[in-house]
C-alpha cells in the first residue's frame, strides 16, 4: 500500500501532504516533487505545512513563477523553461567525438542548462586526440595501485662501498629530474584535454601523483647514505627541455611515453635486476609498475589517434627528427650517469666486477634500442622507419 | 536624431550593475539603443523621471507613489511576476502571549528603516489606532528597503528579546527562519498585510523607444539562456504589464505618515536618503 507525503493523492487528486514540515523546513521539497508530475498550470492543494504555510507557501511560490490561490498552488513553467533547450552532455556510458565548450564542467550524462559561459581552453575537445577505450581501465589500475613511500619500502640505509654509493647517488641524481620532467609534461596538458573525456583526465592525475613518488624515492634513496648528490649533465637537461617545449599533446605524448617512459622501462628493470641494494631494487620495481601503465596509455591512445588520423604518424616521425636535431650539439647522456650506472651494476669495486657492469651497461642499450623498434612498429612504424627513429631518440633515454 | 531609452535604477547592491549591463546588451542585440543611469537613491531618480532627464525609472513602490503624485499621468509600463501580491507580517517570539495587534499595545515593535515599504509603512498599517513604540532599523535609507539589512536587525532584535514584535516581507521572514536568523518554529505571525505590489517599471514622458522597451521586455523569455541568468539576479521569471492597482495601502500609508505631501514632496521627519 503507498504511503508517504503523496499517499492521498490518488484518492483525492492532486494535493501534497507536508505534514508537520513547513516550507522553512524543507515541506517546499515535497510541493516541487509533487508539481513537476503535474502539467503545468495544474492545481495542487498543499495540506499540513504548520502554522506559517499561509505566510511561506505564497513568498516562496511567488520567487518561483507559480501561483497561488489560498493552499493552492497553481504550477508555473519556469522550471520547465529554465531548462528549454538543454541538452544532455552526451551519453553517461559512451564518450562523445567531440566534447563542445558549452558543456563547460559538467558531468558526462548531465543535462547542461544553457548560459553559462563556455570552458575557455581546453582545447584537446576531440576524441581521437586523447580518448581510449583502455583509458577506464587504466584509471582503475592506477588508483589500485598508488603506494606510499613510506610503507612500500623499508629505508634501512645500506651498506655499500664508497665508490658504489656514489655510482647510486649520481643515478639517483639523474633519475630526479628525468621525473620532474615526466611529472612537467602532462601537467602542461591536463587542463587542456575537456573533462568529459573524464577517465583520461583522471588517468593523467594518477601519473602526475606517480612522478611525484618517484622524485620523492629517488630524492630519499639518494640521501640515504648521506652523500651529497651528484652531477646535472648540461646535456641531460637540455634533452629534457625539449620534452616541455612540445606544443601539441600527440607528439608530446609520444616523445614523452613512448619513446622516454619506454625507454625508462629497461632502466628501471636493468635497475631493479642490478641493484647493489635492496631499496634500489624495490623502487626501481615499484617506479617499474608506474611507468609501465604510462606507456600502455599512450601506446593506447596513440594507436586509437593513428587509426583515425593515420597522417598523424608523419607528425610524430618530425618530432623525433626534430628533437634529435634540436640535440645534435649537446651530449646526450652524461659520462658521469653511464659511469654510474656500470659501476651500480658492477656492485663492488673490483676489476671483474667493474667489466661486468661495463658490459651490462651496452647491453641495456641495445635491450632499449630494440623495445623502442617494437613499440614504433606497433604503432604502425615500418622496421625500417622504426629503427630510423629509435636511433635517433635522445642518448638521454628520457 | 532620437538618443537611446535612458533608464535610471538604484545602485542597492553591487549585482544592479551586472543586471543592467547585461540587459543593455540584451536590448543592443534586439536593436534597441538603450542606456542606464544609476543613482544612488529613489528620491533623485524619481525627481530626475519627473523632470524628463530619464525616460523611465525602475522604481520602488514607494518610489511610484511619489511619482504619481508629482507627476499624475505617470505610468506602470510593466514589473516582475515576483512584485505581484506581496504580503507583509507582523511576528513574534513563539513563547509570547501576544495573540494580535492590539495585545502590542504600550510594546516595543522593531521595522525596517524609515522608507521601507514591506518592512515599516505598510505593516505599520496594521498596527493604527495601536498605541506602539517603534524602533526603527535604520538600514540604507534611501533606498526604499531595497536593503535588506534593517529587516534583518529587526527579526535580530525580536529574536534577541530586545523587542516585542517585529515587521518584514513574508519572503523574508522565510529567508530568516531558514538562515537561522529567527531561530526555527520560535516566531509567530499574528498579522500579514493584504496582497500589495512592489516595484514597477515607471515613465512619464514619450520616447519613441518607450513602445518596443516596454514589449521587448514583455517578451523577455526564461527560456533565454542569455535573459535567464539576468532574469535570476533580478528575481523574475516573467515580465507583466505594469499593475497600478496594487498600490493603494502604501498610499495610504504614505498620506497617514505624511511621507510625501500631496505633490510629492518629502515631508517624513527626519528622512535623509
Amino acid at each position: 500500500m503507498a504511503t508517504g507525503p503523496e499517499a492521498a493523492r490518488a484518492a483525492t487528486g492532486p494535493e501534497v501532504d507536508l505534514g508537520p514540515l513547513g516550507i522553512d523546513g524543507g515541506g517546499h521539497l515535497l510541493i516541487a516533487h509533487a508539481l513537476a508530475r503535474l502539467p503545468v498550470g495544474s492545481p495542487l492543494t498543499v495540506l499540513g505545512g504548520g502554522p506559517h504555510l499561509p505566510v511561506h507557501l505564497r513568498a516562496w511560490a511567488r520567487e518561483r513563477g507559480h501561483r497561488v490561490e489560498g493552499n493552492v498552488v497553481i504550477g508555473g513553467d519556469a522550471d520547465h523553461r529554465r531548462l528549454a533547450g538543454a541538452r544532455r552532455a552526451g551519453a553517461t556510458g559512451d564518450v562523445a567525438e567531440r566534447a563542445p565548450a558549452a558543456w563547460g564542467l559538467a558531468a558526462r550524462g548531465a543535462i547542461v542548462e544553457p548560459g553559462a559561459p563556455p570552458l575557455v581552453g581546453a582545447d584537446l575537445d576531440r576524441r581521437e586526440e586523447v580518448w581510449t577505450e583502455l583509458a577506464p581501465k587504466l584509471y582503475a589500475q592506477a588508483a589500485a595501485g598508488q603506494w606510499d613511500p613510506a610503507t612500500a619500502v623499508d629505508w634501512t640505509p645500506p651498506e655499500l662501498a664508497d665508490e658504489v654509493e656514489v655510482a647510486v647517488v649520481q643515478v639517483m641524481t639523474y633519475l630526479i629530474e628525468n621525473e620532474q620532467a615526466a611529472l612537467a609534461v602532462p601537467a602542461r596538458f591536463i587542463g587542456r584535454i575537456h573533462p568529459h573525456y573524464r577517465e583520461v583526465v583522471q588517468f593523467l592525475t594518477t601519473q602526475l601523483a606517480d612522478e611525484a613518488r618517484h622524485v620523492e624515492v629517488f630524492t630519499r634513496r639518494g640521501r640515504l647514505g648521506g652523500r651529497p648528490f651528484g652531477v646535472s649533465g648540461a646535456g641531460g637537461r637540455a634533452s629534457l627541455l625539449t620534452l616541455l617545449d612540445e606544443p601539441e599533446w600527440p607528439t608530446a605524448s609520444f616523445l614523452l611515453s613512448v619513446l622516454g617512459e619506454g625507454t625508462f622501462l629497461s632502466l628501471l628493470s636493468f635497475l631493479e635486476r642490478h641493484a647493489p641494494d635492496p631499496v634500489t631494487a624495490r623502487i626501481a620495481h615499484l617506479a617499474l609498475q608506474d611507468e609501465a601503465r604510462h606507456v600502455a596509455f599512450a601506446m593506447a591512445h596513440l594507436s586509437e589517434h593513428l587509426r583515425s588520423d593515420p597522417a598523424l604518424r608523419y607528425r610524430l616521425a618530425a618530432a623525433v627528427r626534430r628533437r634529435h636535431d634540436a640535440l645534435l650539439d649537446t651530449a646526450g647522456l652524461s659520462d658521469h650517469v653511464h659511469d654510474a650506472l656500470a659501476i651500480l651494476a658492477a656492485g663492488e669495486w673490483s676489476h671483474e666486477a667493474i667489466g661486468r657492469g661495463w658490459t651490462l651497461v651496452g647491453s641495456l642499450q641495445e635491450e632499449m634500442n630494440e623495445a623502442r623498434g617494437r613499440r614504433l612498429v606497433r604503432l604502425g612504424f615500418s622496421e625500417h622507419e622504426a629503427n630510423e627513429l629509435s636511433a635517433l631518440h635522445t642518448r638521454n633515454f628520457m | 536624431m532620437t538618443g537611446p531609452l535612458l533608464m535610471g535604477a538604484v545602485a542597492y547592491d553591487p549585482k544592479v550593475v551586472t543586471i543592467w549591463d547585461g540587459f543593455r546588451r540584451w536590448f543592443d542585440d534586439q536593436d534597441l539603443a538603450f542606456d542606464y543611469v544609476l543613482y544612488s537613491h529613489y528620491e533623485r531618480q524619481v525627481e530626475d523621471l519627473v523632470a524628463g532627464r530619464i525616460d523611465a525609472a525602475w522604481n520602488s513602490p514607494l518610489a511610484w507613489v511619489r511619482t504619481r503624485r508629482m507627476a499624475p499621468a505617470a505610468r506602470a509600463a510593466a514589473m516582475r511576476d515576483t512584485d505581484r501580491d506581496l504580503t507583509s507580517v507582523l511576528v513574534v517570539r513563539a513563547d509570547s502571549t501576544l495573540e494580535g495587534p492590539a495585545d502590542l499595545r504600550r510594546r516595543v515593535v522593531a521595522t525596517g528603516a524609515v522608507d521601507s515599504p514591506q518592512g515599516t509603512l505598510l505593516p505599520l498599517g496594521l498596527l493604527e489606532g495601536v498605541d506602539v513604540a517603534v524602533r526603527r532599523f535604520e538600514v540604507g535609507v534611501g533606498l526604499h528597503g531595497d536593503h535588506i539589512g534593517g529587516e534583518r536587525d529587526a527579526a535580530r532584535a525580536l529574536a534577541a528579546g530586545e523587542v516585542d514584535a517585529a515587521c518584514m516581507l513574508d519572503a523574508n521572514h522565510l529567508l530568516f527562519s531558514r538562515d537561522g536568523t529567527l531561530p526555527a518554529g520560535r516566531t509567530r505571525v499574528i498579522a500579514q498585510t493584504p496582497p500589495f505590489d512592489h516595484c514597477n517599471m515607471s515613465v512619464v514622458g514619450e520616447h519613441p523607444l518607450l513602445e518596443r522597451f516596454v514589449a521587448l521586455l514583455l517578451a523577455m523569455d526564461y527560456a533565454d539562456p542569455v535573459a535567464r541568468p539576468l532574469m535570476d539576479l533580478e528575481g523574475l521569471t516573467r515580465w507583466l504589464p505594469g499593475r497600478e492597482s496594487g498600490y493603494g495601502a502604501l498610499e495610504a500609508a504614505v498620506g497617514r505618515t505624511g511621507f510625501y505631501d500631496e505633490r510629492g514632496v518629502v515631508t517624513a521627519d527626519g528622512y535623509r536618503p
